[in-house]
């Protein structure tokens, strides 16, 4: 089958596109009351809870569940399955969009959000978010110097802007025509920096809770909480795509793809076994395994999430007959992405405890909102890029 | 997305030996701790809980005036912590001791921003806003902030407090040490000028812990055997002894590591002039050129990664 991806001649306005904006309109409401009466006006933070369901959710759930860029292009661009490429353009733009929602959530999520560009100039190499936004600030820029070739193949030689605009033409058509002649002969760099970046900041991101040993919870702090993180990216990058591969084919109804996301199952096998090695081994060797009966929120959480998140899924795919079942592959990768997400709100919301002052926390709705927003928003657009742009393989469908 | 094998073998000659040449020995962690820091004493035993400190706090530092200042009773029916309008407060604990009359004893404690030796708060700080000066105290620098709130998820203490009310330009709050009074020959933290009792006493680190020992030593009945804040997360320039467990005046067990001390050695062995990223480069590099070799024969497929 010849890989060839073309823009959708679909209607772009249906029912769930207007729910979308709904959900976008309720989350605006919510950021514009949070850059008028603050952040305490809209969220449950405190001064014992600094981070909540922004953090947890918006930046580093976000960063993982853009996982599936980086390893699908590893995947197809050097290691040299060249047969996995139809994939790498979706989960491209869904890294594109992910990444672009992180700093989108960021600006909403730190008080002085008009100051987020002095990281590039006040270094503080011992922090390690000094490293993980410097790794973010550049990968973003890669990701979209590697979605720019898309945009060139669908507009170049045919940039028609309207009326005023239109002096400009010749103009954006140099610039898709150059720029895309460049990147063709640089983009190996890109795609390699793009892995790079992605291992140094998606394990640094657990590294984050590494200065607070007192105040995570000792079933997810350990040492190795930086390769678990970087482990679990690796796991949750295919089943991100198969996920949202089959849930776009469904909705737009095109060709279900089985016959590249059934392999994708398997080398899925071989990854979440070495995160749940790492996360089983890690707990045995630690002991932590004591707290696991003990009944509180916080062990019942880490039960889910590696249960049905890690376990589950697993043994799921180590049956043939489930991998080649569309419904199969779906229900494991859904709640292999779940249990990332899991993992991430536990880290970051669930597991964090400070022990001084009396505290509990729950995300206000204020903070629901804006981040329903902020995936409505995403998903909207995703959505208007998949419709206008060449990502998806064209549908065997004859179109109308 | 091409790769000739020139320009690939350029480029990787570079890699290589960068990443060789700087791949750095595992250097182990050291303290940053300024050289000799001030330090101050708080003695439990000492403490009535007049809340004077709390009211010269607000006055030294331009603050609004502590909350109901001349109460020492009901005030302290809640547990307070130190926040965004005090950077001090004083909490009264009931922890089972008994008078003669079988009545039970309050102990009362102070709580402020400690000024950790290494503290996690400087470490973590995305921009280096805060530090630690050679006075001993961890400086703010609003200039350098952004907001991020790390400093108070990394602080063992919970002691930096957030101006959350503040839609655009709200700062990251906590006690100064008075930085700019003690600098001064003779200066005094605000707290300490006024403490009616010689609750506090303030001097370099290492005498006001030489006092500690002493009052401990002389007084072995009296005194738990221990310093709080000697030997807690790499030691803090704000030290307290006590007749009741620390943990029952809310001060927390803590071990003895330095809290930047893991994620500091992993960042610097891990990053330290980029060598593993440019070695990962390199690696993944040389798999990308292998695979394109094999698909010279097939015909190119196009960008858009």
């Amino acid at each position: 089958m010849k890989h060839k991806a073309s823009p959708l001649n679909k209607k772009f306005w249906t029912p769930g596109v207007l729910v979308m904006l709904v959900f976008m309109a309720a989350g605006t409401v919510s950021i514009v009351a949070r850059f008028t009466g603050g952040i305490g006006y809209v969220t449950n933070l405190s001064n014992a809870r600094p981070w909540g369901l922004w953090v947890g959710v918006d930046v580093a759930t976000g960063v993982a569940l853009a996982a599936g860029g980086f390893t699908t292009a590893a995947l197809a661009h050097i290691f040299g399955r060249h047969y996995y490429e139809p994939i790498t353009r979706p989960a491209l733009l869904t890294a594109v969009l992910g990444y672009t929602f992180v700093v989108l959530g960021l600006l909403v999520d730190i008080g002085r959000s008009w100051a987020i560009w002095k990281p590039i100039f006040y270094w503080n190499t011992n922090s390690v978010l000094f490293e993980v936004a410097m790794c973010v600030m550049v990968y973003l820029n890669v990701l979209y110097l590697e979605f720019f070739p898309i945009i060139a193949e669908q507009f170049k030689g045919k940039v028609r802007l309207p009326g005023l605009l239109s002096p400009l033409n010749s103009l954006v058509e140099g610039i898709l025509k150059i720029g895309d002649a460049i990147l063709g002969k640089t983009m190996w760099i890109f795609i390699i920096l793009g892995v790079v970046l992605s291992c140094m900041h998606q394990s640094s991101l657990g590294s984050l809770m590494l200065v607070a040993p007192t105040k995570l919870h000792p079933l997810w702090y350990t040492p190795i909480l930086p390769l678990l993180f970087l482990t679990s990216a690796f796991a949750v990058g295919y089943p991100m795509v198969v996920f949202e591969t089959t849930l776009a084919t469904t909705s737009f109804k095109l060709d279900d793809e089985m016959n590249i996301l059934s392999p994708l199952t398997k080398i899925t096998i071989f990854l979440l076994g070495i995160y749940m090695f790492l996360k089983l081994g890690d707990m045995f060797y630690r002991g932590t395994y004591v707290y696991l009966l003990d009944g509180t929120h916080q062990t019942n959480s880490f039960i889910i999430e590696l249960l049905f998140g890690v376990m589950i899924p697993w043994v799921m795919l180590l049956f043939e007959k489930v991998r080649k079942s569309r419904r199969g592959i779906f229900t494991a990768a859904a709640l292999i992405v779940g249990g990332v997400v899991l993992n991430r709100i536990n880290v970051f919301i669930v597991g964090y405890k400070p022990p001084l002052a009396e505290n509990t926390y729950f995300p206000a709705p204020g903070e629901i909102l804006v981040t329903l927003g902020l995936i409505a928003t995403l998903m909207f657009i995703y959505r208007f890029a998949v419709t206008f742009l060449p990502v998806l393989q064209e549908s065997k469908e004859v179109s109308l | 997305m091409k790769l000739t094998r020139r320009t690939f073998f350029k480029f990787m000659g570079v890699a290589g030996v960068s990443a060789t040449g700087l791949a750095p020995a595992a250097h182990a962690w050291e303290s940053k701790a300024p050289p000799d820091p001030y330090g101050c004493l708080v003695d439990l035993t000492r403490c009535v809980g007049c809340r004077k400190c709390e009211e010269a706090c607000s006055t030294v530092n331009k603050l609004p005036a502590p909350e109901r200042p001349n109460c020492q009773c009901t005030i302290f029916e809640k547990k307070r912590r130190p926040d965004d309008k005090a950077f001090t407060v004083v909490n009264r604990y009931f922890t089972g001791r008994l008078d003669e009359f079988d009545k039970p004893l309050p102990t009362f404690a102070k709580v402020q921003c400690m000024h950790c030796q290494d503290p996690a708060c400087v470490s973590a700080c995305i921009v280096g806003a805060l530090s630690k000066d050679e006075t001993g105290a961890v400086h703010y620098d609003v200039n350098k902030c952004i907001g991020c709130r790390y400093c108070m998820v990394a602080c063992p203490f919970e002691i930096p407090a957030y101006e959350y009310r503040d839609p655009i330009t709200p700062r990251v709050r906590k006690c100064t040490f008075c930085y700019d009074r003690i600098k001064k020959d003779g200066g005094l933290p605000g707290c300490v000028t006024i403490c009616p009792t010689e609750a506090l006493t303030f001097g370099r680190r290492e005498t006001v812990l030489t006092l500690a020992h002493k009052r401990l030593k002389e007084n072995p009945g009296k005194y738990i055997q221990q310093v709080y804040g000697e030997k807690e997360v790499g030691g803090t320039s704000w030290l307290y002894i006590s007749s009741v467990p620390f943990d029952q005046v809310n001060l927390p067990v803590l071990p003895e590591t330095p809290s930047p001390k893991l994620s500091e050695t992993l960042q610097h062995s891990l990053f330290s002039y980029l060598w593993s990223p440019i070695a990962l480069f390199g690696v993944l590099g040389v798999f990308m050129a292998k695979s394109n070799k094999a698909k010279d024969n097939h015909p190119q497929h196009k960008g858009g990664a």
